[in-house]
């Protein structure tokens, strides 16, 4: 009798943690699974909205999908990586001061850094559009000034692109940057000053190479989503700097070209996956987890 | 830069008496603003260690010891007074250009370096040759029992090992002097003990002067040449370990140092060149003292220098009667709390020889004794 019970709660012990993790598998199977597997299929469908999608395992969509539009997955993968470079050269040194500098203050500059976010993001970027405007806030007033020539302009550019997009995702690189910084022993920096390194030689040699795991972060964390992104384009940009988020918006919501849409959609997922983990292999991942683990 | 140090030890020669010291701090005042007061953490320090010595820095926590030391590295600077190098005024420059290594108490290991590399650090930073690099560290490795292991992270290694990383990491430059603190606080206790021996063989064995941060005495008894007690940021006592440990200089370096016994009490006059001293409601006792008769002195007795007899013992030793009040049995020793006839608790450590006479209960009536020059009025009190 004894026995069977302690048996019994043996074998619900044994389920416990897969019990426990079910909402986790069944959240990810709803959200995450079930859409990815929803786009496959529907890449290799034919059709149109009218007369209804059928699974005719079309893999046209995704020649034209490479042939039509490569020129805007190239472009937004160009534009990701230099907002992402842009926010490596901004955020590194906030985040470096904050971390470093911050003393008492630390937690009001991080309030700083995110304060933007309160705002919506698309009314953020409608507000640099009208600040960059050709007569606008700055322009206008340099080239009443007669600074600028009058026919000089910032909006519609591939610039303004960039630059909008590395203001917008900004925090998302200082944060794991600062992450890092903060809780780095700062006598492993004393101690390369020890050891005779100057300020500039102890940052390239010990605190540069320890953060790397935080900027790994930091690009994953703002590359993707500055490749993928429509709005910063859409509102800053002009017709020539369109990138591959506006085209599937635009095939998706406006030409309802489902299966076309989806095969982009799935192009661009595929090469932002091959782009990352060749990038962690290049970099070192054991490495950079070895040093995180501490 | 290391060959001019090499020229000045060689000029100096080791343990020449004259000549530059290897440290030597002078008036060394430290102010700290912290929440709008001046806190003083160092309040005029003056030491000169000398080439080649194994000196400790010793004393509690916030006793100003480990400022003491981050001054002589560069880490901090002296808010008035100088410190010198071999003579030569470093106040004020960086550490990074200072002929002195750190050991910190972290280790503060590079993490993302192998050994090896973490050892060289210093030595690229100087600029040698990579041959000569390799020699030097595979040297330094050696000199810890780490060769073999220059590929590994530490991370991989124990905290022993990390340890000897560390010392590798410091001694592969050869330091004017090397900078210790509490490079052992880590460890448990029998690694700790064996690094003690460990530290004071390599000390030896490369001749560089050691000065040592630690708040424990045993430590710096161990394996010090010469022990700087330090409290409320000033040097209470400069000597060598029996010095410390035999003549403690104040109360506070008697109770810091080992188990002592104070008495109070009251010179009645001098004798065969001890003082008769009245202790307070408790008996007459010889004892080495100077002050002259009718001011009041307190006297510090070690544990281990008192007899514990149930007979009264001859009168050429210094004695009081008491009652035993405790008795802890250590293995080796066993430490009796003996309480006198006005309270005052007199502790007495006593071997347990085989052929020590049965010990004493709690609650026997005994007599403390010890020989009279092992009895030490505190100066100044």
């Amino acid at each position: 009798m004894a026995a069977t019970q302690a048996g019994k709660r043996g074998r619900t012990g044994r389920f416990a943690p897969y019990a426990l993790v079910l909402p986790g598998w069944v959240w990810l199977a709803l959200f995450f699974v079930a859409p990815i597997a929803s786009v496959v299929s529907m890449s290799l469908m034919t059709g149109s909205l009218g007369a209804g999608y059928s699974f005719t395992f079309e893999v046209g969509n995704y020649t034209r999908a490479l042939g039509l539009y490569w020129e805007q997955i190239l472009r937004s993968l160009l534009y990701g990586g230099l907002a992402t470079l842009l926010c490596i050269a901004i955020g590194y040194p906030v985040a470096y001061w904050i971390a470093f500098k911050g003393g008492a203050y630390k937690t009001t500059y991080l309030l700083l850094v995110l304060l933007p976010f309160f705002v919506s993001f698309v009314l953020r970027t409608i507000s640099w559009g009208f600040i960059l405007s050709d007569n606008g806030v700055i322009l206008g007033a340099l080239k009443g000034l007669g600074v600028l020539p009058a026919d000089f302009g910032v909006l519609n550019s591939a610039t303004a692109v960039v630059f909008g997009l590395a203001y917008n995702f900004l925090p998302f690189m200082v944060l794991p940057i600062y992450a890092v910084l903060e809780r780095m022993d700062h006598r492993v920096v004393e101690a390369a000053h020890d050891l005779y390194a100057g300020r500039v030689q102890a940052f390239v040699r010990v605190v540069l190479p320890m953060s790397l795991p935080g900027v790994f972060a930091g690009v994953i964390m703002v590359f993707i989503p500055t490749s993928a992104d429509y709005v910063t384009a859409t509102v800053l940009g002009g017709t020539g700097n369109t990138m591959i988020g506006k085209v599937i918006q635009t095939q998706y919501l406006v030409n309802n070209a489902y299966p076309l849409a989806a095969a982009i959609t799935f192009v661009l997922m595929a090469v932002l996956l091959i782009g990352i983990f060749s990038y962690a292999k290049a970099l070192g991942t054991e490495q950079v987890m070895e040093v995180q683990a501490r | 830069m290391a060959t001019a140090t090499e020229e000045s030890r060689a000029r100096q020669g080791a343990g020449a008496p004259s000549g530059a010291a290897a440290i030597s701090l002078e008036q060394i005042v430290k102010t700290y603003r912290s929440g709008g007061e001046d806190v003083q953490a160092v309040r005029g320090v003056d030491l000169r260690i000398e080439q080649g010595e194994f000196f400790s820095l010793l004393g509690p926590s916030g006793c100003g010891k480990t400022t003491t030391m981050r001054m002589v590295a560069g880490f901090e600077d002296p808010t008035s007074g100088t410190v010198r190098l071999h003579g030569d005024d470093v106040t004020g420059i960086p550490p990074h250009r200072r002929d002195v290594n750190m050991v910190f108490q972290s280790y503060a290991l590079f993490p993302h370096m192998t050994v090896f590399d973490n050892v060289a650090f210093g030595l690229r930073r100087k600029g040698e040759a990579a041959g000569e690099i390799r020699r030097k560290v595979a040297e330094s490795l050696e000199l810890v029992e780490l060769s073999g292991r220059e590929r590994t992270k530490p991370g991989r290694l124990s905290g022993g090992q990390q340890q000897r990383v560390a010392l590798a990491r410091a001694l592969v430059n050869r330091p004017s002097a090397l900078l210790l603190d509490e490079p052992l606080g880590a460890l448990d206790l029998k690694l700790r003990q064996a690094m003690q021996i460990e530290l004071k063989r390599i000390q030896r064995d490369v001749g560089i002067t050691f000065v040592y941060v630690t708040h424990d005495q045993g430590e710096a008894l161990t394996m010090s040449d010469r022990i700087a007690v330090m409290n409320g940021g000033r040097v209470e006592q400069l000597g060598t370990p029996a010095e410390i440990y035999e003549r403690p200089a104040t109360r506070f370096t008697a109770g810091f140092i080992g188990t002592s016994n104070l008495l109070s009490g009251t010179v009645d006059g001098h004798r065969g060149g001890f003082a008769e001293i009245g202790i307070d409601g408790a008996g007459e006792i010889l004892a080495e003292c100077d002050s002259p008769a009718g001011s009041r002195v307190d006297l510090t007795v070690r544990p281990e220098k008192i007899a514990l007899d149930t007979a009264e013992p001859s009168a050429d030793r210094a004695r009081l009667p008491g009652v035993v009040a405790e008795v802890v049995y250590l293995g080796s020793t066993t430490h009796y709390t003996v309480r006198l006839g006005d309270g005052t608790e007199i502790v007495v450590f006593r071997q347990n020889s085989s052929d020590a006479a049965s010990a004493a209960d709690r609650g026997d009536t005994v007599w403390v004794s010890w020989r009279p020059e092992h009895a030490y009025a505190l100066p100044g009190t």
